[in-house]
């Protein structure tokens, strides 16, 4: 009950929070508009946003898909050849130098204005973590394992598919909970460099014709996409590993009880 | 099939455990080997199990049938080594598991079924390793090195997490079970020792050498009343408590 409970109470607190500073700034409304308004704005303007929710939400999953088998791929392929983890770790790690939002006006400059833009930003900026994660994962395999398998007659491929991925699963798992909460950035960010749709053009062109209150209402659906997402992905994580226990893992997988 | 283990030396780092050390077992034949903690027993089981990487490794082992030991030795770790996401029922059909294409047969199911029974487990074939107590885990990890039909066994201390009574009832089922094969056991409990083996061996010093096989009559499982056994028992522990010193 009260796992259910305690949400609506953080977010109605929250809400009062909000319409309390209104009331103590006395902001006016097109600089800070109340919950109240913005809630209206959201349901007046709800075909509308959620036109352009829709668009961002698939340039999203579109790169969360994208960059999390790209990550995985990698991951994979350093593990398994020890050539290319020697050559392609250091270039890795350079191209972390490079922060993924510098590269946002030239991704406009060779993908154009529409959604391959945005998915592109949204793998890129996940890429890296996937990768690192799943690497780490697969690199970490208790060496006790391994020599069982040895042992027990299995060769690479078995040991790779049977031990050592099983085994990276929880990191992946985590990596997948980061890949979760940043891809929305990459593709918001995207849209505010150049776009025609999707809730970071609205944003954008809201503020421009001083609609803050539909501003804020995009933000909000932003806000509980962005949730949605994390919290599916979590739960995708948790049926990924189910032999890991609750007490010892539900502060690592950032699960409320 | 008789394993000698010829001018063996064996360095972890700069650390040496042992140098030019001899070892024979002989074909069918329970060879135990006692010794204090930190000797190197369990690097020795490496050595012979081909799984010392880390180790910087001389020396030959040779098989009485000339061919090499790689790919026939069942190895039972110190640690259970249980993996996580498996059943239990799937950790004793791992080695079926890992060098088949295809899903276990139902021959290889039972017998796992059969062998987890024999330790007691045959109610939580389905259990996840994680909701099993430490003496359970060491029960399904001897089950999963019963599964594996190899000539050579070798096991690290494995009944070292349970109770007395179950370890005399599982002490006498790897007797049974294994009753044929070439077996190396390492054991703290001299015990278990003299019930189970045909030739018992101290592994002493720094670097560590073995002594002379002290070789207990009478066939195996020996009951713990045998009046040899407990003389014996004396023996070993005065044998032991000399590499103290
Ligand atoms: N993987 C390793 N890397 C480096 N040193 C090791 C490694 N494994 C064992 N050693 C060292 O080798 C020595 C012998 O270890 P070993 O595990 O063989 O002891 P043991 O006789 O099995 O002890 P115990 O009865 O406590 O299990 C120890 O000093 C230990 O520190
Ligand atoms: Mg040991």
């Amino acid at each position: 009950m009260m796992r259910w409970l305690r949400p609506v109470i953080i977010t109605l607190g929250l809400m009062l929070l909000w319409q309390l500073i209104v009331w103590l700034t006395d902001a006016p409304h097109f600089i800070l508009p109340g919950p109240l308004r913005v809630l209206e704005t959201l349901i007046a303007q709800f075909p509308l946003l959620m036109k352009h929710a829709g668009i961002t939400l698939a340039e999203i999953l579109l790169g969360l898909l994208l960059g999390t088998l790209l990550g995985l791929i990698s991951a994979l392929s350093l593990v398994t050849w020890g050539g290319l983890r020697r050559w392609l770790m250091p270039v890795l790690v350079v191209s972390q130098a490079i922060p993924v939002f510098a590269l946002a006006p030239v991704l406009m400059l060779w993908l154009g204005y529409g959604m391959a833009s945005k998915v592109a930003m949204a793998t890129l900026i996940i890429y890296f973590p996937v990768t690192a994660a799943c690497f780490d994962g697969l690199r970490q395999t208790p060496t006790g394992y391994l020599q069982l398998a040895r042992t027990l007659g299995a060769n690479r491929r078995a040991q790779l598919l049977q031990i050592r991925l099983p085994a990276a699963l929880p990191a992946f798992g985590s990596g997948l909970r980061v890949a979760a909460s940043v891809a929305p950035i990459g593709a918001v960010v995207g849209e505010w460099v150049g776009s025609s749709t999707g809730l970071g053009y609205l944003m954008l062109n809201a503020n421009a014709r001083m609609q803050v209150d539909l501003m804020f209402a995009a933000l909000m659906v932003l806000a509980v996409m962005a949730l949605a997402l994390y919290f599916s992905v979590n739960l995708i994580a948790r049926r990924l590993t189910p032999w890991l226990q609750e007490s010892t893992s539900s502060t690592t997988r950032g699960d409320s009880q | 099939m008789e394993i000698r283990i010829e001018q063996a030396s064996l360095h972890w780092q700069q650390h040496c455990v042992f140098t030019d050390l001899n070892l024979t077992l002989p074909a069918g034949q329970w060879t135990s080997i006692l010794g204090q903690s930190g000797v190197g027993k369990s690097s020795l089981l490496q050595l012979l199990c081909g799984i010392a990487d880390d180790a910087d490794i001389r020396g030959r082992i040779q098989c009485s049938d000339g061919l090499p030991l790689e790919g026939r030795v069942a190895w039972m770790a110190q640690q259970d080594l249980l993996l996580p996401w498996l059943s239990l029922r799937d950790n004793v059909l791992l080695a079926a598991r890992l060098t088949q294409s295809r899903s276990a047969s139902t021959e290889q199911r039972e017998l796992a079924l059969y062998l987890l029974q024999q330790v007691g487990l045959g109610e939580r074939a389905d259990a996840l390793p994680a909701q099993l107590s430490g003496g359970q885990r060491q029960r399904v990890a001897l089950a999963r090195t019963l599964f594996q039909d190899k000539p050579l066994v070798c096991m690290d201390e494995p009944f070292s997490a349970l109770d007395a009574i179950n370890r005399l009832k599982l002490q006498d089922l790897a007797a049974e079970l294994l009753a044929d094969r070439t077996v190396l056991m390492i054991t703290h409990d001299p015990l278990e020792a003299l019930r189970l083996s045909n030739r018992i061996l101290v592994l002493q010093g720094s670097p560590a050498s073995l002594s002379a096989p002290l070789l207990p009559a009478g066939a195996t499982p020996r009951p713990v009343s045998d009046p040899q056994v407990l003389q014996q028992q004396a023996q070993l522990l005065t044998l032991l408590a000399e590499t103290v010193t």
